[in-house]
């Protein structure tokens, strides 16, 4: 099977997010840069399907040099190749003009099946997969929790509010995951796999070697832009409930806040 | 010029989701605020009876596809008739629900309309007849505010539970037009759904939200929280410590890599808040923490902190909501 995987790169969920004197750019000095969770999903979900059916799993990425080295991390993992599209006409891009150019990377790829996770833990656009499945005229099937293919047709089952369903769809196909660390539990990079990744190949593309212009999916091209970053609200520690009581009297204590102060039972 | 802001209504199982009423009040602000009618669009197998419900929150105009083939959401038909409608109706504003499947289908109708989309606002702003939307980035830990290029159509998805819904008016009636839409040949399929019938709450809807963290030990601990849940009319969450555990699935997980939410209480138990909890149910408007550790980071952030073995006072809270309750 050929099988391409959307990688983003993103700042480490554990990072202090700060904003920019610009009051619309985050800083980005001393982040620790990992895969998005959920395409690291979408990486061990490939991986797997490799091992079933053999093929190829290809990393596409976007963004400046530093994507490399999640590229590489996932190369270390098991993928085979790499493409990162560093241009800098995408700096102010919108997820559509990204969509634009992840689909036309993904039609010079001609995959089976296109993998990347429902949403990116930074800006959270949740728009890349169906984007990118709408632009090829593809399926979608979104926020895996498993998927099973024998080759010609993928299921999954999928969360919707309320309960789960169970999808399928014939190849190609762009799947979406969703689910956890615990669902998808990707593989570490071994020691020899990282040794490996470094001869691996990874291309670096500009726009016009996917045969785009900035005027199409450029900042130029963008519908919306983000305008404004702010803080949320400070939260301030509030009180502990503790006196002289004993467990019964600090319940007691809380319904009585929850209702007269809060006023929210 | 555009006349109209439309709305998406999303119906399930004979009825609207509450969301949908929520983006046609929102709906009804932002055309009123800009001068312009409010269409909705509802789509759906028997849409067609609860159509003029949208009539009783604003909507001037319902176009209704109502057909066998739409029973089951599913993008590749419901992309394409939904856009159709919307070119011929030439909204300048486009509202969704941000459910599971609002999100899927505003992504997908924007590729196709080229438009620009804000997943997941929660809130929506309007100067000099330009519109401005807020949705959170970096799982909460920042709120970014987004504006729209001259003439592009601007589509937002609306967080469940976040807009003001108007008092419906019956008196209210919407002008019903029903579509005839021929319905594309699909790929993907649906095989089967299992839905839960216990009537659970979903956390991104729910008015109060219990959570669970490491400090529940054990799968089976929950209970005692789905208890608490209960007596509250409450949703049950989790940290991603109790969600990487195994002891709750992803779809209750609150945080970064998890749900956003904003209730107006949430009960963070056995949780010590780590940076990346803390974002994603910091904008709470009420936060109790439990957890026997005084030092533990969640109790900066909460309105009212105890100190307690979870084992012991959960069960004693439960018992005292449940004799507050009997009394009112």
């Amino acid at each position: 099977m050929n099988i391409v995987v959307l990688l983003k790169q993103t700042p480490d969920t554990e990072s202090v997010i700060r904003i920019a004197d610009d009051g619309k750019s985050i800083v980005t000095t001393d982040l620790k840069w990992i895969i998005n969770p959920y395409d690291e999903f979408a990486v061990e979900a490939a991986l797997r399907l490799k091992e079933k059916h053999g093929g190829t799993v290809t990393i596409v990425s976007w963004g400046p040099q530093r994507v490399v080295e999640s590229i590489r991390t996932a190369l270390a993992m098991g993928a085979d190749k790499g493409v990162l599209i560093d241009d800098s006409a995408l700096d102010e891009s919108d997820s559509l003009g990204i969509a634009k150019v992840l689909a036309a990377a993904v039609k010079q790829l001609n995959p089976d099946i296109v993998l990347c996770g429902h949403r990116a833990v930074d800006y959270d656009h949740n728009q890349r997969g169906p984007m990118v499945a709408e632009l090829l005229g593809w399926p979608h099937l979104p926020l895996a929790l498993s998927m099973e293919c024998d080759g010609q047709t993928v299921k999954i089952e999928r969360p919707v509010e309320g309960g789960k369903m169970i999808l399928s769809s014939p190849l190609p196909v762009v799947v979406t995951m969703g689910g956890s660390h615990a669902v998808w539990n990707p593989r570490y990079a071994s020691l020899p796999g990282i040794m490996k990744a470094k001869k691996k190949p990874l291309e670096v593309k500009k726009l016009a070697d996917l045969g785009l212009s900035p005027d199409e999916c450029g900042g130029s091209a963008a519908k919306i832009r983000l305008v404004e970053l702010q803080r949320p609200p400070e939260r301030k520690a509030g009180k502990i409930i503790n006196g002289n009581l004993d467990t019964e009297g600090k319940a007691r204590e809380l319904v009585r806040l929850l209702h007269e102060e809060a006023g929210v039972i | 010029m555009a006349e109209s802001v439309c709305i998406v209504a999303e119906y399930r199982d004979g009825n609207f989701r509450k969301v949908s009423f929520e983006i046609a009040s929102e709906g009804r602000r932002i055309a009123d605020a800009l001068g312009l009618k409010l269409y909705g669009i509802a789509v759906g197998s028997g849409v067609t009876a609860v159509a003029p419900k949208l009539g009783h929150y604003g909507a001037d105009k319902v176009f209704v596809i109502d057909n066998p083939a739409l029973e089951h959401y599913n993008a590749e038909t419901y992309a394409p008739v939904i856009a159709d409608v919307i070119k011929d109706a030439q909204p300048a504003v486009v509202l969704l629900p941000a459910s599971m499947n609002g999100k899927d289908l505003a992504a997908r109708l924007a590729a196709r309309l080229e438009a620009g989309l804000a997943q997941d606002s929660t809130e929506i702003a309007i100067s000099d007849g330009k519109i401005k939307a807020k949705r959170p980035l970096f799982g909460g830990k920042c709120l970014g505010w987004y504006e729209w290029a001259d003439g592009a159509l601007v589509m937002i998805s609306c967080r469940p539970n976040v807009m003001s819904c108007l008092t419906p008016d019956e008196g209210k009636q919407a002008e019903i037009v029903s579509v005839n839409a021929t319905i594309p040949a699909v790929k993907s399929q649906v095989l089967g759904a299992e839905m839960d019938t216990s009537g659970k709450v979903e956390l991104t809807e729910a008015d109060i939200i219990v959570s669970g963290g490491r400090g529940m030990k054990a799968a089976e601990n929950f209970a005692i929280l789905e208890e608490l849940a209960k007596v509250l009319g409450a949703a049950v969450g989790a940290s991603r410590a109790a969600v990487d555990a195994g002891w709750r699935p992803h779809s209750d997980q609150v945080g970064q890599t998890g749900k956003v939410v904003t209730p107006n209480l949430y009960i963070a138990v056995g949780i010590s808040g780590a940076i990346q909890h803390l974002a994603g149910m910091g904008s709470s408007k009420y936060i109790v923490a439990v957890n026997k550790d005084p030092d533990a980071p969640i109790f900066s952030k909460a309105d009212y902190g105890i100190v307690e073995d979870l084992f012991k006072f959960i069960p004693a809270f439960t018992e005292e909501v449940k004799k507050y309750k009997s009394t009112c």
